[in-house]
């Protein structure tokens, strides 16, 4: 059991390999090759990365398109500024305001006292659970009221759109409580360890980097169980996986609560390191970015995902300066490029690279490539993630960052 | 007659209204224990809708099915699965892009839910018993194919009934199992089904009347949602509103 554990997690030869480089990528190409502004660009494209793993989990697996990852993000991405924000405001640095204490937009706002709904966010441990367990609890309810009606498909995908708006309309109209449309800003400390300083930003960036190696490493361990094959099973013929006994709505639920989760620790790692969250983050445009990144990496690979919201990412920050107006469109054209050309993104480009250089098995149709990626015959076999650095060229790991 | 318990299923005055048109209308069925069914009648008798509505699939409008004494009509579809009703689709309905075995295997009636599949262990029990099926449904040498798409028609047909066969199902219905298959492969069909009902209740809906005659202990007629007549398959084939209705033309 262990043995096949261990074997999933690190998706035999080739996933192992594609693991390595990314963390050697990750941990030691662009630390040492950035300065520290553009690693902490890069630290924020990561923490986008957790939003793309995990529609890699619910759209390529479960075949589940969510238009409204933001929620999650946005939400982890709240709990964790909450708590900054409490600290940042003791009473000695906010003597100024009418009410003292209390985070300054709320003293701009006329409120007195501190709403009952921050209180618990003055303890980490709190703060912590609520980073996982506010968005999960959430995706909870919208995944068992939708999946449980059956509610699917295009459907799903506009109902998270509309939920994604409502939530920014209200995180915006209720100002003080929420910061507004600025958002939670002005964040300092964390117990008392100033997240602002230089030595900071490197640690955050490292933990955030181990944070999503963690998760991709559970994610294949998931998607290497049964349970990974059934989502493929599902995704396919859902009406025969009732038909063999299997409640399709608790998979659904369960899946898009992970995806909640994974999103809401990118979250919380996105306040840490850039300082601030805004409504920005919640909404309908940043959830369809997120669903871009995963296309563009490989909607059925873990680490694809990874690369591909570090170059989606880097493209925009090169493209909005040049050319802030033609970046959406360009974006939007990316996405049609890659549903239509390369329906498996970077990652079915890789494979087929790999596959030629390695002469391993002849090629086979599009939509095979998955079925290799879960259990294999006959013994529990590792999850193939194929993907690894992209193209020479390609790569952010050798260029400027802008 | 209406005494359930004597039965593994019985259905009584089963009627499902779409807008208005009744696609089973008062329907009367009752299945003995390891009894072999074939439910015949032309296109668009119901047969499919009957067990649609018997699997959970579709709803009744109002009338009974009652399995092993249990009422199914209020229940979901995995809950009707997992009290042992297996079902096989009229078009074949298997997981094109799994392998043989992973086809088989997702059928094991062991971690049905979210904890289950991830705690699921591929041992000894669960192999041999994909292998014991396979080797029953004809599928030996085909059990290591990567994807079950690539598999023939008729192969597709008994993957699907080595999936139900899995679940070791006590009622199980097949709607037109040898549709699309070979001469030679119906025959094989028609024995094992002989050889799979021996210790289960089988419901079949099927077309070919050499068929039929290999394999039915009782042939119900469907007609325009309604049971025509009930009997055996000598009695059914000569009589008269039969032959007008199905056979006659
Ligand atoms: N979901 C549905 N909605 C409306 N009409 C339906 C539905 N399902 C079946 N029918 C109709 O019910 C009748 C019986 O269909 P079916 O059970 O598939 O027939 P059979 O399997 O005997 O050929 C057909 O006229 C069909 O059009
Ligand atoms: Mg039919």
């Amino acid at each position: 059991m262990m043995k096949a554990m261990y074997q999933n997690m690190l998706g035999g030869r080739s996933g192992m390999i594609g693991l390595l480089i990314l963390a050697a990528i990750i941990f030691l190409v662009l630390p040492l090759g950035l300065d520290l502004f553009r690693l902490n660009l890069v630290g924020k494209y990561l923490t986008y990365a957790f939003v793309a793993v995990s529609l890699v989990l619910l759209w390529g697996y479960g075949g589940i398109l969510s238009l409204g990852q933001g929620i999650f993000f946005g939400l982890g991405g709240y709990c964790m500024a909450m708590f900054l924000k409490l600290e940042a405001s003791d009473p000695e640095s906010t003597k100024i305001q009418t009410t003292p204490g209390i985070p300054d937009f709320m003293d701009w706002n006329q409120l007195t006292a501190l709403p009952w709904f921050w209180e618990p966010f003055h303890s980490l441990t709190f703060t912590l659970i609520a980073i996982l367990a506010v968005p999960t609890l959430f995706a909870f309810i919208i995944g068992y009221a939708m999946f449980k009606r059956r509610v699917g498909g295009v459907y799903f995908a506009i109902i998270t759109q509309v939920i994604a708006l409502i939530l920014t309309i209200l995180i915006v109209g209720q100002q003080g409580y929420t910061g507004g449309v600025n958002g939670i800003t002005d964040l300092k400390t964390l117990m008392g360890w100033d997240i602002r300083t230089d030595s900071a930003k490197y640690i955050l960036y490292f933990i955030n980097g181990a944070l999503l190696i963690a998760v991709i490493l559970v994610s294949r361990v998931i998607l290497g169980s049964k349970f990974g094959m059934l989502m493929l099973a599902m995704r396919d013929k859902e009406e025969r996986v009732r038909f063999s006994g299997y409640d399709v709505a608790d998979f659904k639920i369960f899946v898009f609560c992970l995806a909640a989760m994974i999103s809401a620790i990118g979250g919380a790692m996105f306040t840490l390191q850039v300082g601030f969250m805004s409504p920005t983050f919640v909404g309908i445009v940043p959830s369809i970015e997120m669903v871009i990144f995963a296309a563009v990496g490989g909607r059925m690979s873990l680490i694809g995902a990874v690369y591909g919201a570090l170059l989606v990412n880097y493209g925009k920050t090169v493209f909005s300066e040049s050319y802030p107006e033609l970046w959406l469109f360009l974006m939007g054209g990316l996405f049609i490029a890659v549903v239509m050309f390369f329906p498996n993104g970077l990652a079915g480009i890789y494979d087929k690279y790999e596959k030629k250089l390695f002469t391993r098995k002849p090629r086979k149709g599009s939509a095979s490539a998955m079925s290799s990626r879960t259990l294999s015959d006959p013994q529990p076999g590792p999850v193939r993630d194929a993907a690894s650095p992209p193209a020479k060229g390609m790569g952010i790991s050798n260029q400027p960052v802008n | 007659m209406s005494n359930n318990t004597d039965f593994i299923l019985s259905i009584e005055d089963l009627t499902v209204s779409f807008d208005g048109f009744k696609a089973v209308d008062m329907v009367n069925l009752y299945v003995d224990k390891n009894e072999l069914r074939v439910i015949i009648g032309p296109n668009g008798a119901g047969k499919t809708t009957l067990l649609d509505l018997i699997c959970g699939k579709t709803k009744a409008t109002s009338g009974s099915i009652k399995f092993k004494g249990k009422e199914l009509t209020k229940l979901a579809e995995h809950s009707i699965v997992r009290s042992g009703v297996g079902r096989k689709f009229q078009t074949p309905s298997i997981y094109e892009n799994l392998s043989v075995f992973q086809n088989l295997e997702m059928s094991f009636p062991r971690g049905r839910s979210v904890f289950g599949c991830l705690t699921f262990r591929r041992t000894t029990d669960v192999i041999d018993r994909v292998h014991e099926v396979a080797e029953q449904v004809m599928l030996k040498d085909s059990l290591y194919l990567e994807e079950a798409g690539l598999l023939s028609h008729g192969q597709k047909q008994w993957l699907e009934i080595g999936m139900l066969l899995m679940q070791d199902p006590e009622l199980l219905m097949l709607d037109e199992p040898v549709a699309g298959m070979s001469v030679k492969e119906r025959e094989q069909t028609a024995v094992l089904l002989n050889k799979i009902s021996q210790n289960r209740s089988v419901v079949v809906i099927e077309h070919d009347m050499e068929f039929v005659k290999r394999i039915a202990h009782k042939v119900t007629v469907l007609h325009q949602g309604k049971v025509l007549m009930e009997g055996k398959m000598d009695k059914v084939q000569s009589d008269p509103r039969v032959v007008e209705v199905y056979l006659g033309h």
